[in-house]
């Protein structure tokens, strides 16, 4: 035998940082080519062309944007409250990347005589023979989603700039209305399940050859959850705090160079992280047809899923105009949140009862 | 009223759309076709290895923009030629006045619409420069 750590041979521990890397760089990669996917379908839905003249089809646009943002000037306003400045694109960035830790890509695959279950918190246990992971995964993602809040809120008070200000108070007030209507709407999917636990909730969707899903049972909570995840992740029509027309940039008006490109990292890393947990929640995570016979397909049905959910919030952004303040907080307050309470009655009436 | 089917509405034209040929043209690489009676770039026609222009002096008084300026010379033959025709782009406006009022039919517009220079005195368009190719 080899080398053990811990009574686990190094393949194994070889195969969990290789399993974190393969997913950390497709989710980097996937951040990289959203913009640029973004940019081709927004502009086809405009009868545009989009991206054309960096490689071929512009596909070299992604690499291009960042080498230019890489060496745009640094610039610090003299007001600036430094630090949290310099602070805020990293609050920002890191909880929109590490959200991605518990969600479940796939189902348990065999590598080197080893089964290494394809969720980066996770492991496999022989003795037990099921996986164990992270038993509070939901909870673990809402909370890191609203910790993203903060980058916003404090690029938006160390510029020093009213802009800026009112971009980070949008979000806030944004944030806190929204969280509440998603943690809602998720209550009753918890309420089917009965688990916190992202391995598990995808679990219990895998009946029907894989179609099981939770969209079919909570249609309205599915709807509301990703709408209001839009909300939280400030995209169109919800991208208030960064409103181009009314507040410049909003939150990061004052920022330049690779920190802008930092939030913008961010935001989109936010919608990777959030198609991702619809899919996981609603629409079966990586189920689907003959997944137990070839364990690989998990990630390829988890990813078609995440992408065409990206789509369709490309979509919605291509069609909507952004609200209203006082509509968003309408929306927010007087519809989404009452219809996420009576969802949790009915879910409870109809679930006793069956 | 009901919120949601003028989003659905929406959401359809836009995937509708999506699947359209899209109208841009990648332009140094695909020409416009421009229209035949396109006003762009003046030009002098020729007509036996000389320009047609008599130096009558009506371009000059009909242009609202008074860009063309016309000196008239004598030939070997006695006839009338403009030995100065310059037109200043800068100024011009295209309106096509000058080749209405041509009675020789002399001047033309053509196709030519990329007009950009690097100095201010290249935008004074010589006879040279004007006479059709």
């Amino acid at each position: 035998m080899g080398i053990e750590i811990l009574g686990l041979p190094l393949m194994y521990y070889i195969a969990m940082v290789a399993k974190v890397l393969v997913a950390f760089v497709f989710v980097l990669l996937t951040v990289a080519y959203a913009t640029y996917a973004e940019r081709k379908i927004i502009g086809h839905m405009q009868v545009r062309l989009g991206p054309m003249r960096t490689g071929w089809h512009g596909l070299l646009q992604p690499i291009a944007d960042g080498v230019k943002l890489f060496f745009k000037e640094e610039i610090v306003p003299s007001q600036a409250s430094t630090f949290a400045f310099l602070i805020a694109p990293l609050i920002a960035l890191i909880p929109a990347f590490i959200t991605f830790a518990v969600i479940p890509f796939g189902g348990v695959i065999e590598v080197a005589g080893y089964k290494v279950p394809l969720q980066i918190a996770a492991y496999y246990d022989t003795t037990a023979g099921q996986v164990f992971d992270v038993n509070v995964g939901v909870l673990y993602i809402l909370a890191m989603s609203s910790l993203g809040v903060y980058g916003i809120v404090l690029a938006g008070w160390a510029s020093n700039s009213k802009y800026s200000l009112m971009g980070g108070l949008r979000a806030s007030a944004q944030m806190i209305s929204y969280e509440l209507a998603a943690g809602l709407a998720i209550i009753s999917v918890f309420m089917l399940s009965g688990t916190l636990s992202l391995s598990k909730i995808v679990e219990l969707q895998s009946g029907f050859n894989g179609f099981e899903w939770y969209v079919f049972k909570q249609p309205l909570a599915a709807f509301m959850f990703f709408i209001c995840s839009l909300a939280e992740i400030n995209r169109t029509p919800f991208d208030l705090p960064e409103a181009e027309t009314e507040l410049v940039s909003g939150f990061c008006t004052e920022y330049s160079s690779m920190k802008y490109a930092m939030f913008f990292m961010a935001e989109y890393a936010n919608m990777v992280t959030v198609c991702a947990l619809t899919v996981t929640l609603f629409l079966g995570g990586w189920n689907g047809p003959f997944t137990a016979a070839m364990p690989l397909l998990g990630p390829v049905y988890f990813i078609a899923k995440v992408y065409f959910l990206m789509f369709v919030c490309m979509w919605i952004r291509a069609t909507l105009p952004r609200y209203r303040y006082d509509q968003l907080m309408h929306l927010g307050w007087k519809v989404f949140i009452p219809v996420a309470l009576i969802n949790i009655v009915v879910t409870g009436i109809v679930g006793y009862f069956i | 009223m009901n919120p949601i089917t003028p989003i659905i509405n929406g959401m359809k034209i836009t995937l509708k759309h999506m699947f359209m040929k899209p109208v841009t043209l990648q332009y140094p690489t695909e020409r416009p076709k421009v229209s035949q009676r396109f006003r762009g770039l003046h030009g002098l026609k020729v007509s036996h290895s000389k320009a047609k222009c008599v130096a009558c002096y009506l371009c000059p008084t009909v242009c609202p923009a008074k860009c063309i300026t016309v000196e008239a010379g004598e030939d070997a033959n006695h006839d009338k030629f403009a030995s100065v025709y310059e037109i200043d782009m800068l100024r011009c406006i295209f309106c096509g006045y000058c080749v209405e009022a041509c009675p020789v039919d002399a001047l033309k517009m053509t196709g030519e619409f990329e007009l950009a220079n690097y100095n201010r005195q290249d935008f004074i368009y010589s006879k040279e420069r004007l006479l059709e190719k």
